[in-house]
């Protein structure tokens, strides 16, 4: 399933709803969790999974075509833990 | 860093305050979409969100585990796990939010 098909099946039942706002609506839910792990926050979408942000430290890394060191920075990544219900039904329970 | 934790609520009033749909319309269709995503992933489809991200579905092997605190081997059933990939924006974005 892709973002276009999403918002399709949310259209269609939400008959009352115009496409481009069913849109909005989609996108709106994704950016404000992109937003939240920029500020560094946590979502918790329970029964469903958490996005966070995890920190990586600095660390010595290696160009893996010439073999040369590189000093990689420290940084922030998205993580998202699955939540027990979702990882529940996906095993069938 | 601000360190909080937003839920469902706060995503229903980012889409209420967008769409202008009341406020008990907007957190159903925070669900709806949820579900959706969820039903997909449990029929082991993938949820591909472009600039946002990829869930797939994984299947693990069946092993054999051990008790980190008694040490005893216990069989690990095979299982389906999900796992997400985050987009090139969302890492970027991520990383120039949180940069000191």
């Amino acid at each position: 399933m892709i973002r276009s098909e999403l918002i399709q099946k949310i259209a269609d039942d939400n008959p009352h709803l115009y496409q481009r706002d069913v849109e909005r609506i989609v996108n709106t839910i994704f950016e404000e969790i992109t937003n939240a792990m920029a500020r560094g926050d946590r979502v918790e979408l329970r029964g469903f999974g958490a996005f966070s942000v995890k920190k990586r430290d600095a660390r010595v890394g290696r160009n893996p075509r010439t073999g040369e060191s590189v000093q990689v920075e420290e940084k922030h990544v998205p993580f998202f833990k699955t939540g027990k219900l979702l990882r529940d039904r996906l095993n069938g329970k | 860093m601000s360190d909080k934790t937003l839920t469902r609520m706060d995503l229903s009033e980012a889409v209420f305050q967008e769409v202008g749909l009341s406020r008990n319309e907007s957190s159903e269709l925070v669900e709806s979409v949820l579900q959706m995503m969820s039903d997909a992933l449990v029929a082991g489809e993938q949820v591909k969100i472009s600039s946002f991200g990829t869930f797939s579905v994984r299947e693990k092997a069946a092993r054999i585990g051990r008790n980190p605190k008694t040490g005893e081997e216990v069989p690990i059933q095979p299982r389906r796990v999900l796992t997400f990939r985050p987009s090139h924006l969302m890492k970027e974005q991520v990383a120039a939010g949180n940069k000191r």
